[in-house]
């Protein structure tokens, strides 16, 4: 019988159960001093109470459907059973009479007796086998229990202990065997020995629907057909309430499988589930298979007396073969002569090939001398990481750690962190021990390996100067004075803005004008105001005549321009005198000829030597379409220069004072002039417009050339008195200064001031020049200019002398230089004048 | 005949460079395979000078190549080794998918080997070459040999990593070559000098391997990079061992054998453990002659070199020599504690010997009852055995010393002491500029006294304290120096103007008396030399110079602005931590206080 029948042999026995539990109790009491046993008895009792929970399912299966005309239960086990019975065929009655009699007392021998069969069970098979009847009742008696035994043990190896409650199984099996004694007829002695244990036809006498898939049944209310042709019914169809409720009910659910051939419900034993297990776990199913047996050698070097054969030895069996000698002796010729190796000296070299070798790689250090450019483009270099800071360190000073504000700021670019101060936080251990692993040390070694192959290199030339060298060096000032430094002198009197200043040619006099409509005089040396001129408008500018022993003051006051006369209270009496002889003699008439144009935008007016006027100071007037701007000079002081607001063509005007003549030198406008400034020694003319400086020779008629400041808006201009460097102040804070003798392009342009410059204004003297307008500063600058054509002017900012009180964001409007000393006047906004020596 | 007309960007910087995918189009690589070749080759995009022109006027931000360097590549021999292997993995995908695994495994065995020998040749065609460039190389193996086995990185490599490190820590053990050692929260820091070139690396700390995101780091990529370094490294251990005339691979000594005769199972791994132990010295080339001292180096009169730099070599020179004799005949213990690598390879670096707990690591020398110990290197708050006749000092002395290139007092690092700030030797000192802690300028100049660290009489402590802070103030802001100049010059101008005024009124009064003593003393006199005042010269000097600062020529403007920014945020910097140092003295100083005249009080109740 396969070992794999046993469990459902098992279940044959089932109706018996409750009984067998019961008397298995009883001699569980017995025995249960045998200490041997007993873990594989509660083992057996195990078993007992599966079967017996089980026996109502099956019950409930039975009851439904009729499925077999035999007695067993079980399909499977019946076969088993059938076998036993026909073994013990013979002999059941007797064997049966006389365990009944001698029950209680041959439990002991019983018990003895199984274990020995346990012993045997491996080879009680086949020992049985031969020897089937015709032995003694004793004898057939213990063979049917060995029988029984043999079973159980096939299910647990170990569990013979359970022998006494077989012996009871036993008893009631014989007992039912003796009842169904008269089923079976058929004699055991005809039957094939291996029918029994043939398997393969018991399904078919179950169910001959064959190899086909169940589910072609679904829809009838049987499962197929038995032997004699009669549908096997269903079972009833439970739906997935009852398998939960039998799911939480039934606690053998978990080993209940469904047989799909019959739709039986079939509840493995604890021995199935053994079977499954070694099954599953690739052994040999029969526990009680040997698979140490002592091995016989049948074939030996013995000779036995009788041969195991009937057939003598072929001549190769002893005879070596040549083809293989010549094989061999070719390999281990070829391992002596080291054409081969064998498979251990391969992995060997094999493994010592991957060890790396290392040699002396740059040997004497010869560089083969690389020609040009070489075969890759020039290599960068990585930049090495920075090295680390106090910081960094371990313990750092505490000024490195983080305080509260600082701590809150690393905590706000949590979010950006590349903008933190440090990549690290700086942290303070007492001791080295208490130092962790840095835990971005992986991803910071991967980021430096990420800048090597994949951030763009290039050759960047560092700077390696000071910030101080970028700055020209000049001679320090200490070395280029005299130069005004300081405010010595402030002029009150003005009540409003005062918008141009002049030093008389001497420097002994002062005279400025300003929005308060007044002209005033004042004396240099103790800054008194002596005269004071009402002219009845705001001046824009006043001008002293440049003409030594004279007394004249061109002002320009809104569209007229006056000449007055200070006085004689002012300066030598006779100078004053002389200036009122030549202004009061007319010029012949027939040398005042104005053309048209001219006559049709200016007008001369005499004042009558005792009107009013006169007293005032007031000799000429002259007076213009439009508003002045500007008055400028001719160094010789017969010729003045009027700049007219917004005149177009006739912007310019010159005014010729011996003659009482007027010209307007331009027929076309050339923009929106500035100024307007005679050349110190040549007849020559600088016009400023709004970007350019315009230089026309008078006496030619023609434009000399054309300067380009740069500046956006030309404020002011000024000339050097050698008349061959000029000085361009612009409302866009520029200074530019222009070397004649070099080009038409700036020689410099001076940033001195933050805001716009006003004015600009050379010494006559000194190589000195000033500019200030609405910044806080007038600055004078040295500019130094030199006989030797091939030097540059060398030009130097000296000091910052501090302006007035801003009006109107109006700070210096005029500036003059002292005509001999280095003194420098400046004509405020808040009204004041300021003298700086 | 027109000429033809000459194509965009056909010369020039069009045509210098090559975006990453023509790269690739080019050489008929994948991408993998082509950041490989770039990583061991050092092959790397280039910042062109003008982008647009560069990129051929395509827009955006590319990846750049330069040509040259991609021609470069396609010459080189491991391209084809990389298609080989690609067909290679291709059988192994087979055998896998056909479930051949024997063969499969076969294929595995027999792995190509990429030989990358001759890059590191043509890397570095010299051997100084090669040493300029260890930093990386050497921060990532030493990273390396702490990693486990990875997916991505092979043990063999890790393995290879920590033996390569171990050999390279021997030969500046026996070069002598450290200068300096910093411990920083990241790790340690060393710096060699070798064949005088500067080496710096960095070791982590302990457990520095944690596991990282896959989007953090990429370790084929630090594989690929330790693939070339490796190969790199072995080459130079193996030119410095010949260099110091010793046996590469390293054994130990002739003297070293294992004790007992019997057979070790694996002595190669026994030996391997002891060399990384670095306790016991590594065998020379026979016939070597041994000590080999540098001569002396005679010092050339030359006209640019002024002589005080010539002074200040030949003293560093001398430092350099000290230093490398720092431990000499010094004996250490090294507790358990204590993180034995960095110790011992600084220890034996300047020659002193080290030895250890023997279960706590192999190729202890002696034990810690060794009378002739002279430092036991602890980091506990007490121990309850001593020893008189050692001084117990924590780590971080060992570190400061070499640092300091003397043996430093040890009184601030005995056990269980708080210790001094630990300060990076790194930082530049001849650089302007820069924040020098109170420490290290009492290192520099022994005359220095730190603040906070007196413990003399309290009142003359202050007063000395404060006046270091008031010169401490003068010094660092230079801003307002000007204006408390300018104020302190005008303050004298008002006393004087005063005293004038006050002579006014009396002028008044005696005018004529004064103009008769005026004539009286008219005449004509020695002239006294005016005297300038200091204040008003620097006063002068600093407007002139800022009418000069508006000088400086357009195009230099922007720079220099952007250079004062930079020394005006560095300035800044200096205040900021000198504000902090302060604070904290000050804090510190007041905490002691307290505490002494809790003391006190406390002796007070104690004696009532």
């Amino acid at each position: 019988m396969p070992p794999f029948r046993i469990g459902f042999l098992k279940r044959k026995i089932n109706p018996d159960e409750p009984r067998n539990d019961t008397t298995e109790e009883e001699i569980t009491d017995i025995k249960s001093d045998e200490e041997l046993i007993k873990g594989d008895l509660d083992g057996g009792s195990d078993a007992a109470d599966s079967d017996c929970e089980e026996e109502p399912v099956e019950s409930d299966v039975e009851r439904d459907a009729v499925l077999f005309d035999d007695s067993a239960d079980s399909v499977l086990g019946e076969n088993d059973d059938a076998e036993d019975t026909d073994e013990s065929d013979g002999t059941e009655l007797s064997s049966s009479e006389a365990e009944n009699s001698d029950e209680n007392n041959s439990e002991a021998s019983e018990s003895e007796n199984s274990k020995d069969s346990g012993a045997e069970s491996g080879t009680s098979n086949v020992q049985s086998l031969p020897n089937t009847s015709g032995q003694s009742t004793q004898r057939s008696n213990r063979r049917l229990s060995q029988r029984k035994a043999t079973v159980k043990e096939k299910v647990g190896a170990a569990e013979r202990a359970a022998e006494s409650k077989q012996t009871r199984d036993q008893i009631d099996v014989l007992s039912e065997r003796i009842s169904a004694a008269n089923v079976s007829t058929q004699p055991v002695q005809q039957r094939d020995e291996y029918e029994s244990g043939d398997t393969s036809d018991e399904e078919d006498r179950v169910n001959t629907a064959g190899d086909v898939p169940m589910w072609w049944y679904n829809e009838y209310p049987h499962v197929g057909y038995d032997l004699d042709g009669r549908r096997i019914g269903k079972p009833p169809q439970r739906d997935q309430i009852d398998e939960f409720l039998r799911k939480c009910e039934d606690p053998e659910f978990w080993r209940t499988v469904k047989d799909p051939n019959t739709g039986q419900d079939i509840v493995l034993s604890k021995d199935d589930l053994k079977l499954i297990e070694r099954l599953r776990t690739s052994q040999i199913p029969s526990e009680s298979h040997d698979e140490y047996e002592p091995w016989v050698e049948w074939f030996s070097s013995q000779v036995l007396a009788t041969p195991v054969r009937a057939f003598p030895e072929h001549k190769r069996s002893f005879l070596p073969s040549r083809g293989e000698q010549l094989q061999v002796a070719r390999i281990v010729h070829a391992l002596k002569m080291g054409w081969t190796k064998t498979r251990r000296q391969r992995a060997r070299d094999r493994r010592r090939d991957k060890v790396k070798k290392f040699y002396d790689l740059w040997g004497s250090g010869e560089v083969e001398a690389e020609g040009g450019s070489g075969p890759r483009a020039r290599p960068v270099p990585a930049p090495r990481r920075p090295p680390p800071t106090h910081a960094e360190s371990y313990n750092p000073p505490p000024e490195y750690l983080l305080d509260n504000k600082e701590m809150k700021e690393w905590e706000k670019l949590s979010e950006t962190p590349w903008k933190r101060k440090y990549t690290f936080l700086p942290t303070r251990h007492a001791a080295l021990r208490e130092v962790p692993a840095y835990p971005r040390y992986v991803r910071e070694r991967f980021l430096r390996c990420l800048d090597l192959y994949l951030a763009p290199r290039a050759i960047k030339m560092r700077l390696t100067i000071n910030a101080e060298d970028l700055v020209p060096k000049l001679p320090s000032p200490r070395d280029l004075q005299p130069f005004p430094t300081s405010e010595s002198l402030q002029l009150r009197g003005h009540t409003g803005l005062v918008r141009s200043v002049d030093f008389d040619p001497s420097g002994q006099y002062i005279v400025s004008g300003g929005d308060d409509e007044t002209v005033r005089v004042w004396e240099t040396s103790t800054g008194r105001c002596l005269r004071t001129v009402d002219v009845g408008g705001p001046v824009a500018r006043v001008l002293w005549t440049p003409a030594s022993g004279l007394s004249l003051v061109a002002a320009a006051v809104g569209d007229e321009l006056l000449f007055l006369n200070p006085g004689a209270g002012v300066g030598a009496h006779r100078v004053a005198e002389r200036t009122d002889e030549l202004l009061e003699r007319a010029p012949p008439q027939h040398d005042v000829v104005m053309d048209e144009r001219t006559r049709a935008c200016v007008t001369w007016h005499e004042v009558a030597p005792d009107g009013e006027l006169w007293a005032r100071g007031v000799r000429i007037v002259i007076s213009h379409f439009k508003q002045l701007v500007h008055l400028s000079w001719h160094a010789k002081g017969d010729y003045v220069a009027a700049t007219v607001r917004e005149g177009g063509a006739r912007s310019v005007v010159v005014h010729q004072v011996s003659r009482r003549r007027s010209q307007l030198p331009f027929r076309r406008a050339a923009g929106l002039v500035q100024a307007a400034i005679f050349h110190p020694q040549r007849a020559q003319l600088f016009v400023a417009t709004q970007r350019a400086v315009r230089v026309y020779d008078l006496l030619k008629q023609e434009l000399v050339r054309k300067l380009r400041t740069g500046a956006q808006w030309v404020s002011s201009l000024a000339v050097h008195p050698r008349g061959d460097h000029l000085l361009v102040g612009s409302y866009d804070r520029k200074l530019v200064w222009f070397d004649l003798e070099l080009s038409g392009r700036p020689y410099q342009t001076l940033r001195l001031h933050g805001s716009a410059v006003r004015s600009v204004v050379f010494h006559r003297r000194y190589p000195l020049f000033a500019s200030g307008g609405d910044d806080r500063d007038i600055v004078v600058s040295h500019g130094m200019v030199y006989n030797d054509l091939l030097q540059n002017p060398l030009l130097v900012p000296l000091k910052q002398l501090r302006a007035g009180e801003p009006r109107d964001q109006l700070r210096v409007l005029d500036l003059r230089f002292h005509p001999t000393q280095p003194w420098l006047l400046a004509a405020c906004a808040d009204s004041t004048l300021r003298l700086y020596t | 005949m027109v000429a033809k007309k000459k194509k965009k960007f056909s010369s020039g910087e069009g045509a210098q460079f090559m975006t990453r995918k023509a790269a690739l189009k080019k050489l008929q690589l994948s991408l993998k395979d082509f950041r490989r070749i770039c990583i061991l080759k050092g092959i790397y995009p280039r910042e062109p000078r003008n982008r647009k022109r560069a990129q051929k006027g395509a827009g955006g931000i590319k990846t750049l190549y330069h040509t040259k360097d991609i021609k470069f590549l396609l010459h080189e021999p491991i391209l084809w080794k990389l298609r080989e292997l690609k067909v290679y993995q291709q059988k192994i995908r087979k055998a896998r998918a056909m479930n051949d695994y024997g063969k499969m495994r076969k294929y595995f065995r027999d792995y190509p080997q990429m030989n990358i020998d001759h890059i590191v040749k043509e890397r570095y065609p010299t051997f100084i070459d090669a040493l300029r460039d260890l930093d990386d190389c050497l921060t990532l193996c030493f990273l390396f040999s702490t990693f486990p086995s990875l997916n991505k990185v092979p043990r063999d490599q890790s393995l290879l990593c920590r033996r390569l490190s171990v050999e390279f820590m021997h030969a500046v053990i026996v070069a002598k070559a450290l200068r300096k050692v910093f411990i920083s929260v990241k790790g340690y820091y060393y710096q060699a000098e070798l064949e005088g070139q500067t080496v710096t690396w960095m070791v982590p700390h302990h457990f520095a391997f944690q596991p990282q995101s896959k989007d953090e780091v990429d370790f084929k990529i630090m594989s690929t990079f330790v693939e070339f370094y490796i190969t790199m490294l072995g080459f130079v251990n193996f030119k410095l061992y010949n260099s110091l005339n010793l046996v590469y691979p390293p054994k130990l000594t002739a003297g070293f054998s294992s004790k007992s005769d019997k057979e070790l199972v694996d002595e190669q791994a026994y030996v391997a453990e002891r060399i990384a132990a670095m306790n016991l010295s590594v065998a020379r080339i026979k016939g070597a002659n041994e000590a080999e001292e540098l001569p002396e180096i005679d010092i050339f009169e030359t006209e640019d070199q002024d002589p005080q730099k010539l002074e200040e070599a030949k003293l560093e020179a001398e430092k350099v020599k000290k230093l490398k004799t720092l431990f000499k005949g010094l004996k250490f213990f090294l507790n358990r504690e204590v993180p034995r690598e960095p110790l011992v390879f600084l220890i034996r670096c300047f020659g002193g010997e080290a030895s250890w707990d023997r279960d706590h690591f192999v190729g202890a020398t002696f034990d810690e009852s060794d009378e002739s110990i002279s430092y036991q290197i602890v980091d506990r708050p007490s121990m309850d055995k001593q020893f008189l006749s050692r001084y117990y000092v924590q780590p971080q002395w060992v570190f400061d010393s070499v640092n300091a290139r003397t043996l430093l007092p040890i009184n601030k690092y005995l056990m269980g002491a708080v210790l001094p700030p630990h300060l990076s030797p790194f930082v530049d000192k001849t650089k302007d500029q820069v924040y020098i802690p109170p420490e290290q300028r009492a290192l520099n100049d022994p005359e220095y006294k730190p603040p906070g660290e007196e413990d003399s009489d309290e009142e003359i402590e202050e007063a000395s304290d404060e006046d270091k802070d008031n010169q401490d103030e003068g010094d660092d802001t230079d801003d307002n120096a000007e204006d408390a100049l300018t104020k302190q010059y005008q303050d004298e101008l008002a006393q004087e103007s005063n005293s004038d005024v006050d002579s006014n009124d009396d002028m008044d009064d005696d005018k004529k008396k004064l103009a008769k003593e005026k004539k009286k003393n008219m005449g004509v006199k020695t002239g006294v030399p005016h005297k300038e005042h200091p204040y008003q010269k620097e006063i002068e000097d600093k407007q002139a110079f800022k009418l000069r600062e508006r000088l400086v020529r357009k195009k230099h403007r922007n720079l220099y602005k952007s250079m004062k920014a930079g020394a005006e945020a560095r300035k800044k910097e200096i205040w900021l931590l000198r504000k902090k140092r302060r604070l904290h003295d000050e804090k510190a100083k007041e905490e002691k206080k307290v505490e002494k005249r809790k003391e006190k009080m406390q002796a007070l109740e104690t004696s009532m």
